[in-house]
């Protein structure tokens, strides 16, 4: 185990370190201390190591992440996991504002509440949140999957493409073009491995999630680009 | 962006921390490229004393004798201290609204920069660190704080231009945003007899949310009001003599994060601003909802 004292060693010393971590390494088991909610904590990653913050986060944690786990021991700032390609970003706390936004792969557990604008704009990332999420998630999403065990803010899915969004709890409202979905076998079967996979099966169960997805009536959704989705 | 930090102490023994507790904070905020920086400080009230903080460009010229002056002007017992472009002036308690109308007409230069039985105001052009060291902020003790660095976008970058505002006694508003209706919603508080010292958007937040406390609605109501009056982005914290406010406008663009203790409320555009505070660590942390008024009164 590396431990990593931000606070005395300073950001840039900390994201080049993990940089050269390329390819091959047995440094593989990262800990970062005082992180007292630094900006753009173990951004850009690309290697398959893990990495746990001791404590919470400011701007753009694990941004860009790729093949990393990261763990927040605490809560993010806002975008968290902003961008991420793949690996797996973890929040023990709450995340703050456009958590995992324009994210084109990997997986992002939330363990609290997610704040406004959850998964804006996302591309292919999957998100797990355990609480609620706040107004105008999933913006715009273009794929993948946003799963929520709690309750979703106002205005969920607005001008969606072809993300898929499970709730469990209540909906306060949904967004322009966003419309509840029936659950098909292949959602259950989604929905299975996601709750594994985020560290929540043991308090949800694929039956008690409801579906929302895109009308397909505010973009010009051709039926014969289906499969590039 | 602006950057907005703020502290409400539950226990008094924290009281003569306040200020340097206020100044970490504030200090956090640098990173904002923050053009001014200034504080709201409520100190512990005197009986039958009130105090007016002014402002002058030449303190050298305007501040000596200013104290006499004033004393002559309205009468009582007024006395100064200086801190750097700012003075405080000590006066009798039934005599601060005399105080304030005159203090304008004693020297050309000066500029009221907040009056009431608590409140102390201290803004300039500069950084936080800078400014923070020109008042000796961090030696200052009291009961609540509200600490702003700006970021100008709605008018220019000067002192007066700086936050906390502050349009009524011991009232005081920061703002992180900007508002898109502040010229109709100026007007229209002037025809209420309101009169602003700027083109700034953020004095009308202010103003809106005194004229309403005139009209004696509670804090908690005339915050609830900017929802529905004021469209624009913001984050507003809000101080009065016993409150302490926080709002934000529906869309909550604008970044706000609480910490709950049972030895005080403290607010930040980040949690770094909070980070050192004592018993972060078990404090309650959250995000205030959006179009949502928080607001602890004494």
């Amino acid at each position: 185990m590396q431990t990593f004292d931000l606070e005395t060693e300073g950001l840039r010393a900390l994201n080049s370190q993990l940089h050269a971590l390329k390819g091959q390494t047995n440094l593989t088991a990262w800990e970062i201390v005082n992180p007292k909610g630094a900006h753009a904590i173990a951004v850009g990653l690309d290697a398959p190591i893990d990495v746990t913050v001791r404590g919470s986060t400011g701007y753009y944690c694990a941004g860009m992440n790729k093949q990393a786990t990261v763990r927040v021991a605490g809560s993010a700032g806002p975008g968290v996991a902003e961008n991420m390609m793949s690996g797996t970003v973890i929040v023990d706390g709450d995340a703050s504002q456009y958590a995992g936004a324009t994210g084109r792969g990997g997986l992002l557990v939330i363990k609290g509440n997610a704040s406004s604008r959850c998964g804006i704009s996302m591309k292919g990332i999957s998100i797990v949140v355990h609480g609620n999420i706040g107004h105008m998630s999933a913006f715009m999403a273009q794929s993948g999957n946003l799963v929520v065990l709690g309750n979703a803010g106002e205005a969920l899915g607005d001008s969606l493409y072809e993300a898929r969004i499970f709730v469990r709890g209540s909906v306060k409202s949904l967004g322009a073009d966003c419309i509840e979905k029936e659950m098909r076998p292949e959602h259950y079967e989604l929905l299975e491995d996601l709750l594994k996979r985020g560290e929540a099966d043991a308090k949800a169960k694929p039956e008690e999630f409801r579906r929302y997805g895109s009308a397909r009536k505010l973009y010009n959704f051709n039926i014969d680009n289906a499969s590039s989705y | 962006m602006c950057g907005i930090v703020g502290l409400f102490l539950k226990a008094p023994k924290l009281a003569p921390q306040l200020g340097a507790m206020l100044t970490e904070m504030l200090i956090t905020m640098t990173d904002l490229v923050p053009d001014s920086a200034g504080i709201a400080i409520y100190t512990t009230p005197q009986e039958g004393r009130a105090r007016l903080t002014v402002q002058s460009a030449e303190p050298d010229r305007d501040f000596p004798g200013l104290d006499a002056d004033l004393a002559g002007a309205v009468g009582g017992t007024v006395t100064i201290e200086r801190k750097d472009t700012h003075a405080v002036l000590d006066v009798d308690a039934d005599r601060l609204d005399a105080a304030r109308a005159a203090v304008t007409g004693l020297r050309d230069g000066i500029k009221v920069m907040s009056a009431g039985e608590t409140i102390e105001i201290f803004k300039e052009v500069g950084l936080p660190r800078d400014v923070a060291a020109r008042f000796h902020l961090s030696d200052m003790a009291g009961t609540h704080g509200i600490g702003h660095t700006r970021m100008a976008t709605e008018s220019a970058v000067t002192t007066m231009g700086a936050h906390p505002f502050s349009t009524g006694p011991d009232q005081c508003l920061v703002h992180n945003g900007s508002l898109s209706n502040h010229n109709s919603v100026r007007r229209e508080l002037i025809r209420h007899g309101m009169s602003f010292e700027t083109q700034n958007d953020t004095e009308v937040a202010a103003a809106f949310i005194s004229h309403k406390l005139n009209e004696g609605e509670s804090l908690g109501e005339a915050m609830e009001d900017t929802l529905t009056d004021l469209d624009g982005f913001f984050t507003f914290v809000v101080g009065t003599k016993n409150g302490f406010g926080v709002v934000r406008d529906p869309i909550a663009c604008k970044p706000a994060v609480m910490a709950e203790t049972d030895q005080y409320v403290a607010f930040g555009s980040e949690y770094r601003a909070l980070a050192n505070l004592p018993g972060i660590e078990a404090a309650r942390v959250w995000e205030p909802e959006p179009a949502t008024v928080y607001f602890w009164e004494r």
